[in-house]
């Protein structure tokens, strides 16, 4: 919200620089986002840092204010004319100049009455009025059309203040000040952009503003007038009121004027209009906004005439109710709105008017001929305005405040404010009286504040006259109750005090704190006992497991939590089978992009959509993400949030396929079953097994589940060729897994024993076993290590081999075995032994053949 | 033959020391070794007719052709200390390679730089007895508005734009402070226990997807509750954390703000680590940068949670790890978080 400095010295002096002022404020919570200068320079202020402005400063030699007191036709041009400026100096200047609005003064010889214009002389720097683009430019001499000009009076644009240029700034001289006056000194201000949080709804206007300079600065507060000339008849008898639904409408006045002449708004308010950024249309409409601005009540004025007229020239009766079924209503935007339950009209017995708190209906506005106007500033529902701008999708300056909170106190000021100042600047007499109907009064909120709570919460000690006098500096009124203890009355524009002791006291503790100054309050270090230290234990396992993934060479990855049910069903390979049951998608009814309709299911999809992306710009991709996947049930509101870790991996097994030493081998199920294999091994998990995997996303002949007592926890393998391509992937390359990483938790062996080194030397032997093609390593494993008892250390298989001369129906699998004993040193012969022992097992019991 | 078999010996010897002065590398050397110290070489040769000799004459011939041996031996090492002397400087001199050549690459994996900011958030505040407290991302309007004091239709609601499910009242959580409630309910044993905790997680907003805005992001919000906690100790908190972040010298602002689950409310404004409060474009030329909303813990949240909020007071504050990140690092796209382009992750 744009509040003017200027505006602001209406009610409170400042004199301290508009920069320290607007850190004060955004200290104390009404955040200033920019401070906009009107002509006045930036200052520099030590110790407060601030973007540099880009506005132009006008010269206070040469940006003036001056009076045209003749305007003559140009001798050589018909669209120029010469001004005779007065500009305080002992002769005037002669101005070139093409303003249109200057024309219908030429050859009337002296101006009884100057143009009071803004001036600007040679050096002078202004905007380029005639560039597009802001660009700044020097005034120069030259002759135009033969006559040597060397200063000129501004438009808005020229002088930064709109982008108005049609024709110059013609302003009124308020206050009397003498041509060769700074123009700075008459129309320089500063603009605060103030951020107004959901508590601070008081501040939605100047007066609101300057209530709490005041305050901040400990300096008086002068309150608006609200003191109306009321030489008519009353108005009660003239219009009728009645609130019929007062929990949306707790207050509703009127004031009359008649005989009044609607015109253009006085300069000055006009002036102010456009510095917060309202368009001026008659003083009427001008003043229900201005009071809008200043003070935050909303105004609507009626032509009373046509309210006549519509009661057939009976007295008007206005009431306020919800809407009937199928009711809609012109606003004053000529729209045609449908109407909803939530919202509140204003009405006649013909009709709508209105509706409360956010637009004025089109029937009965203000137009050019309106004589009589009726006035009305009432209170409305916050609720009920928020769900009918919602609804409307409108965005009005009293539906803003309205749906903030206004105070109901403010309405009867806000109607006397208004119809006075409209009287002022358009003549006639205002009705005796208002009507005030208030059927839902405010309650008045007072509270027990005690010094101990305040120390107990801020962590200083305030004596009671302390904290007194910082809460009367905000309006509120104290009476000590005791010795440490006041009374705290919070004043009628306050809504964000709570009735409710406990509530209500935070809320004026806070007060306290931003008054005192949060920088003020003390710093300290916990004094209070600390509470039971209690390890998050799957937290932990999850970083472990994070940095063993890591530590193999893989990368982290996050994905969007959101997915579509088309995207996870590419998982099943076949789109018209659902890969999860619809019912268990947890649905989002407002998703903000089509590919993000529903909560995934699986990690999956997200990390095959990204390796497609990726294997662009890497020969070698392995990820890995961990995080939660979300499944709705029937029984419960909220869905299941399961942790799952996610494994994708593609690509040459030797990272640097360029390098001299490259191969082209790639990454195939081994490596994978690897990584798995290590994973649980560094982990400690006990007593797990592996069975062939059926799973539609996997490679039905290159799968394996992980089975940990009855439960399959893990799956790896290589991703289904006809998955794969749904994902754009080359079929066979890539290789995944999905596990819970909790469930692997539960057999992990947190005190794992070490196996003491041995004291004897191993003995290395190899041996290669040929076999039908379709007898398993594992069972071949096992037969070694029956047969090869504890003597036998380890077996690893580094070569399967088939093709001459091996039989077609046969393989080899080559085997290197190591003997150790506890007790002694294997002699030759121990070993040898034991080797013919395992081959004849092997031969015995899988029909394998030793290879020479 | 005598003569001739004394004379042999000797020119053979001095043959060898002729010869050995022509040898200028390793291969010769060790052919002139062979030749001459050789089992076939000359001298060896020779010795095997000193049978030839009479008896008498043979220890003279022998001990002259061990001297002659060994001297041969010694001039032989002398020669290959020489030459290996000369081929590690010419090694030296002539194998220098070009050392602006790229080096071959160590691989290693990585962590999403969004972890490691939490990491950095987890390790901080344990150390001031700060445990983490997770809690789920998908919640109830009560957990999620109502219970922190943001009734039905308060303007505050307009502050989060909520991302909303086909089930009634049910809804991506906004902040992680749902978690305040749930941790209350889970540790503070009806009310009778403090709680020191912090409560990392993803939070969803309904905004456009922008270089500056995101519809997913991670915070870290933070939760102590106790009998005597003030102001002055947010305060004081703040600002250790704020000095292990930032550093020990580093600055820090206190505003007033507004949050409806905490009063009173403040932002916590850091200077600008990038500038040093001199004014950039990353602070926007105001030498701060705004880190962590905070507060007390309001007293209707206090009383949701089970604490009787006439006893116990607590205070809360709440960060967002990708804009630090962001600030950090010079990412100017927060985009980048999730979309997990290896390039971008691979600068982590």
């Amino acid at each position: 919200m744009l509040i003017p400095i200027s505006w602001l010295r209406d009610f409170v002096d400042i004199d301290l620089p508009a920069e320290v002022l607007a850190e004060r404020l955004t200290l104390a919570g009404l955040e200033v986002g920019q401070i906009h200068y009107l002509g006045l320079p930036q200052r520099q202020i030590p110790g407060i840092r601030q973007p540099p402005s880009d506005h132009l400063t006008w010269s206070r030699e040469t940006v003036l204010l001056a009076a045209i007191q003749e305007v003559k036709a140009h001798p050589n041009a018909d669209r120029l004319v010469l001004a005779t400026v007065d500009i305080g100096s002992q002769e005037t200047i002669q101005c070139v100049t093409g303003a249109p609005n200057l024309f219908e003064f030429t050859e009337r010889g002296p101006l009884a009455e100057p143009l009071w214009v803004a001036w600007a002389g040679a050096g002078a720097e202004i905007w380029d009025g005639r560039s597009d683009t802001p660009k700044r430019t020097r005034i120069k001499g030259r002759k135009i059309r033969g006559i040597y000009n060397d200063s000129m009076v501004c438009s808005e644009r020229e002088l930064g203040i709109s982008a108005e240029h049609e024709g110059i700034l013609l302003l009124e001289n308020e206050g009397d000040h003498p041509a060769g006056t700074p123009l700075q000194d008459v129309l320089g201000d500063i603009l605060f952009d103030i951020e107004i949080t959901p508590n601070l709804a008081r501040c939605l206007s100047v007066f609101g503003v300057a209530r709490e300079v005041a305050a901040l600065l400990n300096v008086p507060l002068r309150e608006p007038s609200d003191h109306a000339e009321m030489l008519g008849p009353s108005i009660r008898g003239q219009v009728e009121l009645e609130i019929q639904n007062p929990a949306f409408n707790p207050r509703f006045t009127f004031a009359l004027l008649r005989d009044t002449r609607v015109q253009a708004s006085p300069w000055w308010l006009q002036w102010r209009l456009k510095l917060v950024g309202q368009r001026p249309i008659n003083h009427i409409v001008d003043i229900t906004n201005y009071i809008t601005h200043e003070i935050g009540q909303p105004l609507h004025a009626y032509d009373y005439d046509l309210l006549v007229e519509r009661a057939n020239g009976e007295i008007p009766h206005i009431h306020t109710r919800t809407p009937k079924t199928g009711e809609h209503l012109i606003t004053l935007d000529q729209e045609k709105r449908e109407l909803g339950k939530d919202h509140i009209l204003v009405c006649d017995r013909a009709g709508a008017l209105g509706l409360g708190g956010v637009i004025g209906g089109a029937s009965t506005a203000i137009h050019e001929g309106t004589r009589n106007v009726l006035l009305e500033a009432a209170s409305w529902n916050y609720i009920n305005t928020r769900r009918t701008m919602k609804d409307q999708k409108l965005h009005t300056e009293a539906g803003v405040r309205f749906s903030r909170g206004a105070h109901a106190a403010l309405a009867p000021k806000g109607v006397l404010r208004g119809i006075e100042l409209m009287r002022q600047n358009g003549g006639g007499r205002i009705a005796k009286d208002i009507l005030d109907e208030y059927p839902l009064p405010e309650k008045e909120v007072s509270l027990p504040l005690s010094q101990q709570e305040v120390t107990r919460i801020l962590g200083v000690t305030l004596s009671l006259a302390e904290i007194a006098a910082i809460l009367e500096r905000l309006q509120f009124t104290t009476v000590r109750q005791s010795e440490n203890s006041l009374l705290v009355t919070v004043p009628p524009h306050r809504l964000d005090i709570h009735e409710d002791p406990v509530i209500g006291q935070a809320d004026l503790i806070e007060e306290i704190a931003r008054v005192y100054g949060y920088d003020n309050l003390p710093s300290t270090i916990m004094a209070d006992a600390m509470p039971e230290q209690r390890a998050n234990y799957e937290l932990l396992w999850e970083e472990r497991i994070r940095n063993l993934l890591v530590n193999y060479g893989l990368r982290e990855t996050i994905g969007y939590r959101f997915t579509t049910p088309e995207q996870e069903s590419w998982l099943n390979g076949d789109e018209d089978r659902p890969h999860f049951h619809p019912s268990e998608y947890v649905r989002i009814t407002n998703p903000i992009a089509a590919d993000k309709t529903v909560l995934r299911r699986s990690l999956l999809g997200g990390m095959l959509k990204q390796l497609d992306q990726n294997r662009r710009w890497r020969n070698r991709l392995q990820v890995f993400e961990i995080g939660p996947i979300f499944r709705a049930t029937p029984e419960q509101a909220l869905p299941i949030e399961e942790t799952r870790l996610a494994i994708v991996m593609q690509g040459t097994r030797n990272l640097e396929p360029d390098s001299e030493d490259a191969g082209d081998s790639q990454l195939d199920f081994f490596d994978l079953k690897g990584l798995i294999h290590s994973l649980l091994a560094d982990l400690q998990v006990a007593e797990w097994e592996e069975r062939r995997s059926v799973h539609p996303t996997y490679h039905p002949g290159k799968s394996v589940d992980i089975w940990l007592q009855d439960r399959a926890v893990a799956r790896y393998g290589e991703l289904h060729p006809t998955v794969a391509r749904k994902f754009n992937l080359d079929p066979g390359s890539v290789l995944i897994s999905e596990m819970n990483p909790l469930a692997l938790y539960a057999t992990a062996e947190q005190n794992f024993q070490i196996q003491a080194l041995p004291s004897n030397p191993p003995v290395l032997q190899d041996m290669a076993l040929t076999v039908a093609k379709q007898i398993t390593h594992e069972e071949l494993v096992q037969v070694i290590r029956k047969a090869g008892g504890k003597t036998l250390r380890s077996v690893h298989c580094f070569d399967v081999y088939t093709g001459p001369p091996i039989p077609e129906d046969r393989k080899s699998l080559a085997f290197k075995l190591t003997y150790q004993s506890e007790q002694r040193t294997l002699t030759d012969p121990e070993v040898a032994k034991i080797h013919q022992r395992i081959a004849r097992a092997a031969e015995r019991e899988l029909g394998a053949q030793l290879r020479s | 033959m005598k003569q001739t078999l004394a004379s042999s010996l000797e020119s053979i010897r001095d043959e060898a020391i002729r010869s050995l002065e022509d040898i200028h590398n390793l291969e010769d050397l060790h052919d002139w070794e062979i030749a001459h110290l050789g089992r076939r070489g000359a001298l060896t040769q020779l010795l095997r007719q000193t049978g030839q000799l009479a008896p008498s004459q043979r220890p003279a011939f022998g001990k002259r052709a061990n001297a002659i041996k060994a001297e041969l031996q010694q001039l032989l090492e002398e020669r290959s200390a020489l030459l290996h002397e000369r081929a590690l400087m010419h090694d030296l001199e002539h194998g220098a390679i070009d050392v602006t050549l790229p080096g071959r690459h160590f691989h290693r994996g990585g962590i999403h730089p969004s972890t490691q900011t939490l990491r950095n958030f987890y390790e901080i505040w344990s150390e001031m007895g700060f445990q983490v407290f997770r809690s789920r991302e998908v919640e109830d309007d009560a957990h999620n508005f109502e219970m922190l004091n943001f009734p039905p239709h308060h303007p505050a609601r307009d502050m989060q734009d909520s991302f909303y499910t086909d089930r009634e009242n049910i809804i991506l959580r906004t902040h992680t402070s749902p978690g305040q409630i749930r941790a209350m309910h889970a540790l503070s044993d009806n009310g009778t226990q403090p709680i020191r905790v912090i409560l990392p997680g993803m939070c969803f907003r309904y905004e456009q997807i922008s270089a500056r805005s995101e519809v997913q992001f991670t915070q870290v919000e933070g939760l102590a509750v106790g009998r005597a906690l003030r102001f002055s100790d947010l305060k004081g908190t703040i600002h250790e954390f704020a000095k292990r972040m930032f550093g020990d010298s580093v600055r820090v602002r206190y505003r007033a703000s507004y949050f409806p689950f905490t009063e009173p409310s403040m932002e916590v404004d850091v200077e600008c680590f990038l500038c040093k409060g001199q004014g950039c474009s990353v602070c926007k030329h105001s030498g701060w940068l705004e880190v962590a909303g905070s507060g007390m813990v309001h007293p209707v949240v206090l009383r949701n949670g089970g604490y009787d909020p006439a006893i116990w007071s607590g205070f809360a504050f709440g960060m967002g790890p990708e804009r630090l990140t962001m600030l950090k690092h010079g990412i100017h796209d927060i985009r980048y978080f999730w979309s997990n382009d290896i390039r971008f992750l691979e600068q982590f």
